[in-house]
């Protein structure tokens, strides 16, 4: 049971995430929460190669053999690039939008045309 | 020099355009023209490969490209105990044809854009956010390693949400554009996290193995349904379809086209999902239904919701989830009935034929629509239908681009869309009448929807304030003729076309164990 904890906390993480995203009206509050959901996930693939004792998967002057999983710590390392350039993407995108609109609430956005 | 093209044709598709999005900086301070040559150069580079690769494939069979390896076809290290280490693209019938119809788009939009674009500024990064999306869709379509799909994914959804509020237009396409990306992003999370679980129980990345180790457990069905919002989330399926309006009437006319090819190669990833990696082990009676009803939902939401609609662009925007619901809708029948030989050679396998063969219809016609809207657009400066009118008179080549598009989405022989439409009727009747009768309803709406629009638009007197209005630029008339002329070519041979490529791509997506047996052996 124990050991099933990190799963939980990722699975946890995503749905305060997606919570944030749902309740939350400031584009910047909601950009957040997509990063917490991307955290969740990125939890979640680190957790899946992580081995009791496990040392980093590095073999020069390594202590034991015992290493944890090398290629979900490179995906999770590639997701983390990803998201920064999401987050920085997304967030470039509302800091035009509060300059254009003078508001980040998502309710006061001016509905596209229907 | 040809054979070391053709022998690293997956890897230089991804190459080619990406270098020449990185070099465009550079390549535009030499000015508007060698940009323009860089770009068109690159894009048609990037297609000759693209159907170079597809020939390959249709004449030796699917391709296996590892990257790394000492030679590309060498996916499985004698060490390695027996499974792919590297990343591997895996090339069959089903990706070739992606890739080949998606880097021609690529090309035709980038034509469209030299005209349309020529008086906007910051052409350096529109281009090369062009040929990136050129490289997320082509690189989702070629793969065969799942987390290598996700990057592209992502790759995809950051281009194209970044092309959608390139031009600011007082913030509105910044909206759009937010809209895109936070919920592309949000669908290549639950892509990820899917991923995830399924490296958790499998021990591989790659799409072969899995589906060589699928057991459909319990955190099987967890990454399924993940997969399966996730991906009709980035094609835009009803109902998940609330940014497509958005994000397709706020970008330019030559993004817009580009971005239905997007949306398709989620529906790929989609497709390749359930079919090669889940396959057989799936409940493909329950799953089958469940795209199927997406299908019908999206055919009938984005239809009826397309009709009142007063912005042109948002009008089609809503009839390309209406068109998307007949890709769901074929293959979806065809999976209901892959476990039954009998009643998939019966109908099955057209249906998919059909539903296939509307993917690259749709990305034509459609294609073809979008850019009309657009040069519409940029000659009178409005897309709303009750300003336009009398236009006729000063657009001939649009008009008649627009005919032979709005025929073709509404299924009039003898443009393509009839003729996988026709296909699709046949089958679904087969299957169930009222799926079919629901189709062709559609059909006719959407055929009512579009004489109103060519009646709103081109109709009628010469408007005064339309007096100046003249004709588009040449490049951007012959990116709309050359859709056009294949919008009727594939509507008068679709016999050939559905035997030499769409066939071989739905036995691609049916023939699992195929897949499977070439990346790991005849295992």
């Amino acid at each position: 049971m124990i050991e099933n904890i990190p799963f939980f906390c990722a699975g946890l993480l995503v749905l305060i995430g997606l919570a944030v995203i749902v309740t939350k009206r400031d584009l910047i509050k909601m950009v957040m929460g997509l990063a917490l959901v991307e955290a969740g996930v990125n939890l979640l693939l680190v957790a899946t190669g992580y081995i009791s004792g496990g040392v980093a998967p590095i073999f020069t002057n390594a202590p034991s053999t015992e290493m944890v999983m090398a290629t979900v710590q490179a995906m999770t390392l590639t997701n983390i690039v990803i998201g920064i350039a999401t987050t920085a993407l997304l967030l470039s995108f509302v800091m035009v939008i509060s300059r254009k609109y003078g508001t980040r609430d998502v309710t006061e956005m001016r509905r596209l045309k229907e | 020099m040809m054979d070391f093209i053709i022998a690293n044709a997956p890897a230089l598709l991804i190459a080619l355009p990406m270098l020449g999005a990185f070099a465009l900086p550079l390549v535009g301070r030499l000015g508007d023209t060698p940009r323009n040559a860089w770009v068109l150069g690159v894009a048609l580079i990037t297609f000759v490969i693209a159907a170079l690769l597809a020939w390959t494939v249709l004449s030796g069979g699917p391709v296996l490209y590892t990257f790394g390896a000492a030679s590309p076809a060498d996916a499985i290290p004698a060490d390695s105990g027996g499974i792919p280490i590297r990343i591997v693209f895996t090339v069959d019938a089903m990706s070739a044809f992606m890739a080949v119809f998606a880097s021609f788009v690529g090309l035709v939009t980038c034509l469209y854009s030299v005209a349309s674009e020529r008086r906007s500024s910051g052409k350096d990064g529109y281009y090369a956010l062009m040929l990136l999306l050129l490289v997320g869709i082509l690189g989702m379509v070629c793969t065969g390693d799942l987390f290598n799909f996700f990057v592209f994914l992502e790759i995809n959804s950051l281009a194209g949400a970044a092309l959608v509020a390139y031009r600011i237009d007082k913030g509105v396409s910044v909206e759009a554009g937010l809209k895109y990306g936070f919920l592309s992003t949000l669908a290549g999370l639950m892509v990820l996290y899917a991923i995830a679980l399924l490296y958790g129980q499998y021990d591989s990345l790659n799409m072969a193995v899995i589906a060589s180790r699928m057991s459909y457990t319990m955190l099987d069905k967890v990454a399924l349904a993940l997969f399966v919002a996730g991906l009709a989330l980035k094609a835009g399926a009803v109902p998940m379809h609330f940014w497509t309006p958005d994000a397709y009437s706020m970008a330019p006319g030559a993004v817009t086209a580009f971005l239905v090819v997007a949306s398709q190669a989620g529906l790929y990833g989609l497709f390749r999902i359930l079919f090669s990696v889940y396959g057989l082990t799936l409940s493909y009676v329950t799953v089958g239904w469940a795209v199927i009803i997406l299908g019908v939902l999206s055919m009938f939401v984005g239809v009826s919701m397309a009709i009142p609609q007063k912005d042109v662009k948002r009008l089609m925007a809503y009839h390309a989830v209406s068109q998307s619901g007949y890709m769901l809708l074929g293959v979806g029948v065809g999976l209901v009935v892959l476990g039954d030989a009998a009643a998939m050679d019966a109908f099955g396998r057209t249906a998919m034929e059909g539903g296939i063969f509307h993917i690259v219809n749709h990305a034509m016609y459609k294609g073809l629509l979008f850019l009309t809207a657009g040069a519409i657009f940029l000659q009178t400066g409005t897309r709303n239908l009750n300003k336009m009118g009398g236009l006729g008179h000063s657009m001939k080549w649009t008009m008649l681009f627009f005919i032979i598009g709005a025929l073709a989405i509404a299924g009039i022989p003898p443009f393509n869309g009839f003729a996988s439409k026709l296909m699709i009727y046949e089958s679904v009747f087969a299957f169930s009448p009222v799926i079919a009768v629901i189709a062709m309803v559609v059909s006719i709406l959407t055929l009512a929807s579009f004489v109103k629009v060519f009646h709103a638009i081109f109709m009628g007197p010469e408007q005064p304030k339309y007096e100046g209005v003249g004709e588009v630029p040449k490049p951007m008339l012959a990116a709309m003729a050359v859709l056009a002329i294949m919008t009727i070519l594939m509507g008068v041979f679709p016999e050939q076309i559905v035997t030499t490529v769409i066939a071989p791509a739905a036995d691609a997506l049916i023939d699992q164990g195929a897949y499977v047996a070439t990346v790991l052996g005849g295992i």
